[in-house]
């Protein structure tokens, strides 16, 4: 049985056309249709409601400690007011979830996770708790906006003091006004733009959605859906747990070494990844250079041998070609070379290219 | 949705007209494109292909999927829609206007609706 977020009704009121993801109902796109929609946000402004992302707050003495261990990454040096980035892994070293850690202050960080590992992630990280800790999902209790693209902060202004806005990109101001409801924002995104995220309770989770569509209006934000979601953080290289990341594909295979702090002095999956050293296959951009469009799932040949598998696939309406990202042994990934994609029986031409496909100027 | 008089309707959603000279030609439903979203590729077939009644002649994807269309008629396709290979999105624009192919020796067909009955079905579908 789906769940609705707190802005269900009003995306049915926008005529949003509304499909399961993540155990929650959403809008893939409203009227307006995919394409405009990621075009809105690259060039305007769109907003997401995100209220079906996971929020879990963990507090108390050894809160860091517990974070630590949990997470790949290093969280020991981190001022109040800042976001990072993490894998969490498995004790073989695959990855249970990728998620953001937001850290209040001392003994207390608010950790973000994917919608559809919510439960999967609250019930790993209790299993594993130790020391003075409390663990909270409150997930429930948050709604969440993302606002996304060149005009973003612009529309901020318009409904709270810019003053008290996040500047620098994975920051945040933890308690302020939007329009008038008090809200976490953050200067994070899923978009590859500039942009906001911004949390509420949830009992004002549909105000805060309908009032940053009145204030931007004017400035052609619309409401985006689920579709432009993914075509933009694609576009934009951003990998999505349950494609380019799961329980068998470990950080460095995803090419997020860089949130692996093999210095820590331990953490859960640390000993399997120091074992399998140098990573056998690795995720790469595709351009698809011949007639069609590679989905997930698709086999990757050089000749007619087989080298990998893509994760995640589409075609991008602001770069108006179709990529994918995928799973390459290490030795056919360097830039430049050229493979074929099976398609539905049919191999499709296709190039190695360097990430992003698509960085904002 | 939009409806033509002038064709006749496959429970999957493509339309027939005929265009005299025992040619027909085929496309889909306005209803179909609203469900696809933005079209952004077809693979389109070749000219002097056969295709067979009730089975997958080529398939359109939109952003976000791929879908079959299926043909309503058993023949052989004698003309190809080129325009749609560089702008797909024609098929979103005005379905009933972007045919996809045309088709002479046609053999055998399906049942067919008319508008009213096309209608009734689509709606109770959606």
């Amino acid at each position: 049985m789906e769940l609705k977020t707190p802005i269900y009704d009003y995306h049915v009121e926008l005529g949003g056309k509304i499909v399961p993801f993540g155990g929650f109902l959403l809008p893939v796109q409203y009227k307006t249709g995919v394409i405009a929609e990621h075009k809105a946000v690259r060039e305007k402004a769109g907003l997401f409601d995100v209220s079906h992302m996971g929020e879990i707050l963990i507090t108390g003495r050894d809160a860091l400690a517990n974070v630590n261990m949990l997470l790949t990454n290093d969280f020991t040096v981190m001022e109040d007011g800042r976001c990072r980035y993490s894998p969490m892994c498995n004790e073989e070293g695959g990855i249970v979830d990728d998620l953001i850690v937001y850290k209040i202050k001392d003994e207390c960080y608010l950790i973000i996770v994917n919608a559809s590992n919510t439960d999967k992630d609250f019930a790993w990280m209790t299993a594993h708790a130790f020391g003075d800790v409390k663990m909270e999902n409150i997930s429930e209790q948050a709604a969440q906006a993302a606002l996304q693209g060149p005009l973003a902060r612009e529309i901020m202004t318009r409904v709270c003091r810019a003053e008290e806005l996040p500047e620098k990109y994975y920051t945040f101001t933890r308690e302020m006004e939007v329009g008038g409801i008090p809200c976490l924002v953050s200067r994070t995104g899923y978009t590859g733009e500039a942009g906001y995220e911004i949390y509420c309770a949830a009992e004002r989770g549909e105000e805060l959605f309908r009032l940053l569509l009145e204030a931007g209006k004017d400035l052609g934000l619309i409401p985006c859906g689920l579709g432009a979601r993914d075509t933009l953080r694609l576009e934009a290289a951003m990998p999505l747990y349950g494609h380019e990341m799961s329980d068998e594909i470990t950080p460095a295979e995803a090419d997020l070494g860089f949130a692996v702090k093999m210095n820590k002095a331990d953490f859960i999956g640390k000993k399997a990844l120091e074992e399998k050293g140098p990573a056998a296959r690795k995720r790469v951009g595709l351009r698809i250079t011949g007639r069609g469009i590679a989905r997930e799932h698709c086999d990757v040949y050089i000749e007619d041998r087989k080298v990998g598998e893509t994760t995640s696939g589409t075609f991008c309406p602001h770069l108006n070609h179709a990529v994918a990202m995928a799973l390459l042994e290490t030795s056919s990934a360097s830039v430049g070379t050229s493979v074929s994609v099976d398609v539905r029986g049919r191999r499709i031409e296709a190039e190695v290219v360097s990430l992003p496909f698509y960085k904002r100027a | 949705m939009e409806l033509r008089d002038n064709v006749k309707y496959a429970k999957t959603h493509e339309w027939v007209k005929e265009l005299g000279d025992g040619v027909v030609e085929i496309g889909i439903t306005d209803f179909a494109q609203d469900a696809l979203g933005d079209i952004v590729f077809i693979n389109l077939p070749e000219v002097d292909d056969e295709v067979v009644m009730e089975t997958p002649f080529c398939d359109v994807e939109s952003v976000k999927a791929v879908s079959d269309v299926y043909s309503p008629v058993t023949g052989v396709i004698c003309q190809v829609n080129e325009e749609l290979a560089d702008n797909p999105a024609l098929i979103n624009e005005s379905a009933f206007d972007a045919w996809i192919i045309r088709v002479k020796d046609v053999k055998e067909h399906e049942d067919f609706l008319n508008a009213e009955e096309y209608e009734t079905f689509a709606n109770e579908e959606a």
